[in-house]
């Protein structure tokens, strides 16, 4: 049963990779939509049968087969579904199948094969990602986070006609590099370690452990993890790639950079709560990097002009809050913002993407305003979404973020609370400021885009349309969506969210909730805070905004740096990029890969000189010098031997 | 050595006599056959080594010395023999339609490659320095020949002479290591000289042994920084024979690594591993780093071979029934995906294409899906990503490696396959990021598509179901004698 979850999406794929070009739109649609929708299907039932176990057994298992068996080395390829996972299985194929259906409409105007492309990716996507939450230790968990990561750089080079589309697949590649060369190490060191890779085994054998009070393997082990999981779910300093990957198509930005694949660095985490919990020092770090980053993210939010890119970041800052809460040791808190963020920032996404599909591909905010009057569905729903990112009460962002930071300073970070706290002010500010100049004041002039090169393709056909609201299949989705961020948050209610997922983090979860004095306390600060936030966008945003002007003015440098992302990119290219390049290009192409005879080579078969010319060339000195490094190879061995 | 060989010594080289006289049909066929006929040469080939294959079933749990300690049947040679005759049989189908794309006359060309495998065969059985030596010659002249097979090139006219001068200084090299081995020891046989050696650790004139052997056997698997000759007799060879190069060639010469340094030397294994250990560091690394600013598809997989052979040497540093076994495994499974990234190239080459660009693999996913998506899969595959078969190979390498206490060697190596899939990545993002297409449509012949197909599928079945190859591979491992982990270099 459980093998079904990830098989659906992938006989999807199989059919729309193999017969995608002779399938017309709607069957390929169909196909992908389906594949999902009955993968959703299986997974509810799963978890159903899940719920009627008894709370502390709820597990179940398949191994599918033996993977790797040899000696003391046993990787089996087992799916297990736990509460976490059912979790995750429910937001990746619930998610997903919403975002596949708007994908029907939104990628409408693409060719037959292009479409069924698009589809296959997407079904390969949901594949992986099923693995990677159902996977049962290490490796099968690898497979998946390979996997979606492949998937992403595709997607996210889609319109490969666009150059910025496949850079940023690029960037998104290499980024990501780094961040598995510490996952793998960390897996590596797990193995050597605890002699297993499988994810119940290794809490297990830390059972009789103490927690690493210094410095110790499991630190190291769990910090080359969570190195991993920087790169993944775009965390300082490896971030920089998720802004870019918006130039993929909105769904995709929707489903893999906001709702699923970024979140695999926290789910890796909650998976290995008992690890991590081992390893104090870490959860330090990583509380700490958390709320830096959703600190910094979201002051690089407040400026930017694009308005995916105030999602993108916004993502990013979010993730932050997810990963402050396993630092603090509050799992089940960080996996329920997960699962609330999901529906609301897919809403976001999308509904950001029936702005810029009903404006031919605008996506500059400076261009937009008053879109409240033409697109009814998309203003409403996408307030839902921004009131639910800002933490109103009533609403599930404010559950879940409430959760954190509320978990935050009973457990004695008041510092990280400040700083989370803050951040939510921002959010509600960069939130609003772009419900603002998106639906409300005047129009812009014509809603042309500035750059035509870099027009979505998608949607040239609407350059000349009027304005219309999102079509049915795409409205559908976003009314689902905004029904969800209003009430995904009441599962949480009275705990009950924390509690099914206990048994997966057992044993160390943070201690239970204070007393109700604090907590009622934290939660009054909250509130006043995110309205704060609303109060303070609507002031310069829409009452006055010249206000915002004048600001702007006055915090003229300030605004540069924010606008440029503080330099970051720039940074990297001089002090990383830059230097490998040079080292690579300029060093190595011309030491390592001597090419002492170009000339000859490049001239192929002008010369019927033959044999004799070859020779000629070859004594000129290549060969010569090719030997003399073979000699040097020796000569240096036996140097290292007499000197010894 | 006394003198005289049994009639029964014949019935062991049974797979090498089918051979010997597939490849002198080939010779003789090639005169008979009129001109337009010639194509059938392919398919009698194809015949000779499957005959061949279907020869070494009888020995399929023999281990025995025969013709008084000159040659080795046993598990270990066996599972090279088997691979280098599927490699040897996957090159024959690529090269059929790169013939006669190139109007190269087929008849010597498959001979020589029969002869070639012939000479790894020896190789890989050869417990004796004589024997390792013939097989090396054996396969080496046939490879100088092929590599200066296309006559009008000036390109593989100039791999042939490069190939052949540096291979010939090397082997010098190689020759010197041996003969001081041999006098040393009063021996070529490598089992008794590993009993004479015991207890000579010290002896400098050893250590002189060791180091030029490493370094005559480093070159024959371009190791840095005996690799020079790589990329340019590469990039200069005709691609079916660059492949066969990169794969055949390579094998064959860790088998004589394996069979020189475990079996003979184990005395000396403090050094060799050094060295080695040393040895795969520079050559994992200058490969890797060197193949990033490729833009010949040729040379780039050029690198990344002497990229890979750094890794197999991790398995070898190792030293371990687990190292050995790893060792093993990677080349097998290095086998297919490097073929099969070849077979793209060559089905890449058209009349107005030479296709070994990366701008030639420019959109071909919208042109050739197949063809793309099996680029796709080697490609992931020789990055070591999962679940395709280059991973669990990595995966087995790396992990003998901290099994037996070299922690260092793992990361680097982990951290040079990170590195490694930028380039790697970069095929892909050609293949399906880009759009601008040249030339004229690239069609799959179907031995090109039988190429692939089997290449594909191996790099995947290996991947998720690479069980049986562990069974295979350890118990061919086993049958090697094996030298106890020393803690010298942790």
């Amino acid at each position: 049963m459980l093998l079904l979850i990830p098989l659906l999406p992938f006989i999807g794929f199989l059919v729309n990779a193999s017969f995608g070009r002779r399938l017309t739109k709607r069957v390929a649609g169909a196909v992908a939509c389906g594949a999902m929708i009955l993968s959703f299907v299986v997974s509810v039932a799963a978890v159903f049968r899940l719920l009627s176990f008894d709370p502390e057994s709820r597990v179940m298992a398949q191994t599918v087969y033996e993977w790797i068996t040899s000696g003391d080395l046993a990787v089996p390829f087992t799916l297990r579904l736990d509460p976490l996972s059912a979790v995750m299985i429910l937001i990746v194929t619930g998610i997903g199948s919403l975002i596949h259906v708007y994908s029907t409409a939104y990628m409408h105007e693409e060719r037959d094969a292009e479409y069924a492309r698009y589809f296959s990716y997407l079904n390969l996507f949901a594949t992986f990602m099923l693995v990677l939450v159902l996977g049962a230790n290490f490796l099968v968990l690898f497979v998946g986070w390979e996997g979606v990561g492949l998937c992403s750089y595709l997607l996210i080079g889609f319109w490969y006609q666009k150059k910025s589309a496949s850079d940023a697949g690029k960037k998104a590649f290499i980024v990501n590099r780094i961040g598995d060369f510490g996952f793998v190490l960390g897996v590596l060191l797990t193995f050597v370690r605890f002699g297993t890779l499988d994810f119940q085994q290794v809490a297990r054998s830390l059972a009789n452990l103490g927690t690493e009070t210094t410095f110790g393997t499991v630190s190291v082990i769990t910090l080359l993890l969570f190195v991993g999981a920087t790169g993944k779910s775009a965390q300082i300093p490896l971030y920089v790639w998720l802004p870019d990957a918006m130039e993929g198509p909105t769904p995709v930005s929707a489903l893999i950079h906001a709702a699923t694949m970024v979140t695999a660095g926290v789910y890796m985490i909650g998976r290995n709560a008992v690890l991590f919990g081992h390893a104090p020092l870490t959860l330090k770090f990583v509380a700490v990097i958390g709320v830096a980053t959703a600190f910094f993210a979201g002051t690089i939010g407040l400026v930017q002009n694009d308005i995916k890119r105030v999602l993108a970041y916004s993502t990013v800052s979010q993730l932050g809050y997810m990963f402050l809460a396993m630092g603090v040791g509050a799992y089940a808190a960080g996996i329920f913002h997960l699962y609330t963020h999901a529906f609301f920032k897919a809403l976001l996404f999308l509904g950001s993407g029936a702005v810029i599909h009903a404006l031919a591909g605008e996506q500059d905010l400076r261009r937009m305003g008053g879109l409240k009057r033409d697109l009814p569905v998309t203003y409403w729903t996408f307030l839902i979404g921004a009131i639910a990112i800002s933490g109103v009460p009533g609403f599930a962002g404010f559950f879940s973020k409430d959760e954190i930071l509320a978990k935050t300073f009973e457990s004695g970070h008041t510092l990280l609370w400040g700083v989370g706290l803050l951040t939510s002010l921002l959010t509600a500010i960069y939130m609003f400021r772009v419900v603002y100049l998106a639906f409300h004041g005047k129009p812009a002039a014509a809603p042309q885009p500035a750059h035509p090169e870099e027009e979505e393709p998608a949607a040239q056909a609407h350059a000349h349309s009027h304005l219309h609201d999102a079509p049915p299949a795409m409205a559908l989705v976003l009314i689902v969506l905004a029904a969800g961020s209003v009430l995904a948050g009441y599962v949480g209610l009275g705990g009950r969210f924390e509690h099914f997922l206990e048994p997966s983090f057992a044993p160390q979860t943070a201690k239970a909730a204070a007393d109700g004095g604090t907590g009622m306390t934290l939660m009054i600060v909250s509130i006043v805070v995110a309205f704060a936030g609303i109060g303070i966008a609507t002031y310069y945003f829409l009452k006055n905004c010249r206000a915002a002007a004048v600001m702007a003015a006055r915090f003229a440098g300030l605004r540069l740096v924010l606008q440029n992302k503080y330099y970051v990119d720039e940074i990297y290219d001089a002090t990383v990029v830059q230097p490998i390049r040079i080292v690579s290009e300029d060093g190595l192409w011309k030491t390592i890969d001597v090419r002492l005879i170009d000339g000859a080579v490049n001239g192929v078969g002008e010369t019927v000189g033959g044999a004799s010319e070859v020779l000629r060339r070859v004594q000129t000195g290549s060969v010569r010098a090719y030997a003399a490094s073979l000699l040097l190879g020796v000569v240096l061995v036996l140097g290292y031997y007499l000197w010894r | 050595m006394p003198a005289g060989i049994s009639t029964s010594d014949f019935y062991y080289i049974l797979p090498e006599l089918v051979l010997t006289a597939g490849a002198l049909v080939v010779l003789i066929a090639d005169v008979l056959l009129p001109k337009d006929r010639r194509a059938a040469l392919s398919w009698v080939t194809l015949i000779a080594l499957g005959a061949t294959l279907a020869s070494l079933a009888p020995f399929a749990s023999t281990r025995v010395e025969i013709a008084h300690g000159l040659i080795a049947v046993d598990r270990f040679a066996l599972f090279f023999k088997i691979l280098f005759l599927v490699a040897a049989a996957i090159t024959v189908l690529m090269s059929v339609r790169y013939l006669e794309v190139e109007g190269a006359s087929p008849g010597e060309y498959y001979f020589l490659i029969l002869c070639a495998t012939l000479g790894m065969m020896i190789m890989a059985g050869g417990i004796d320095l004589v024997t390792i030596f013939i097989g090396l010659e054996t396969m080496a002249v046939s490879f100088y020949i092929l590599a200066g097979f296309i006559k009008p090139s000036q390109r593989s006219n100039e791999a042939a002479v490069k190939y052949f001068l540096l291979g010939a200084f090397s082997l010098g090299i190689l020759l010197y290591g041996m003969s001081l081995m041999y006098g040393l020891s009063g021996t070529t046989n490598l089992r008794v000289m590993a009993t004479r050696f015991a207890g000579q650790e010290q002896n400098p004139l050893l250590v002189l042994a060791v180091i030029l052997v490493v370094a005559g056997v480093g070159f024959k698997i371009a190791a840095v920084p005996f690799h020079m000759w790589a990329p340019d007799v590469y990039e200069g060879a005709p691609t079916p024979i660059t492949a066969f190069l990169s794969v055949g060639s390579k094998a064959a010469s860790f088998a004589m690594l394996l069979r020189i340094f475990v079996e003979g030397l184990p005395a000396m294994s403090g050094d060799w591993r050094l060295l080695f250990y040393v040895l795969s560091i520079v050559t994992m690394t200058v490969g890797n780093f060197a193949a990033v600013t490729q833009s010949n598809l040729k040379r780039m997989l050029a690198y990344s071979s002497i990229a890979h052979a750094g890794y197999v040497l991790i398995g070898v540093v190792a030293g371990t029934a687990r190292g050995v076994t790893a060792t093993l495994i990677y080349l097998l499974v290095y086998s297919f995906m490097q073929l099969g990234a070849f077979a793209v190239i060559v089905l890449l080459r058209r009349e107005d294409v030479v296709g070994d660009e990366l701008k030639d693999f420019s959109g071909l996913h919208v042109r050739n899906p197949f063809a793309a998506f099996a680029m796709l899969l080697f490609m992931l595959s020789l990055g070591g990503i999962p679940p395709t078969a280059g991973f669990m190979g990595k995966f087995w390498l790396f992990s003998s490696a901290i099994d037996a206490g070299y922690y260092w060697l793992a990361v680097i190596g982990v951290l040079n396959s990170a590195v490694s899939l930028y380039y790697y990545v970069r095929v892909v993002v050609f293949m399906y990021l880009k759009k601008e297409t040249i030339g004229s449509e690239p069609k799959a012949t179907p031995a090109l598509a039988v190429t692939l197909a089997i290449a594909v599928a191996a790099t995947l079945i290996l991947g998720v179901y690479p069980r049986l190859l562990f069974e295979v591979a350890e118990a061919s491992a086993r049958t090697l004698g094996m030298v106890p982990i020393t803690t010298a270099l942790r």
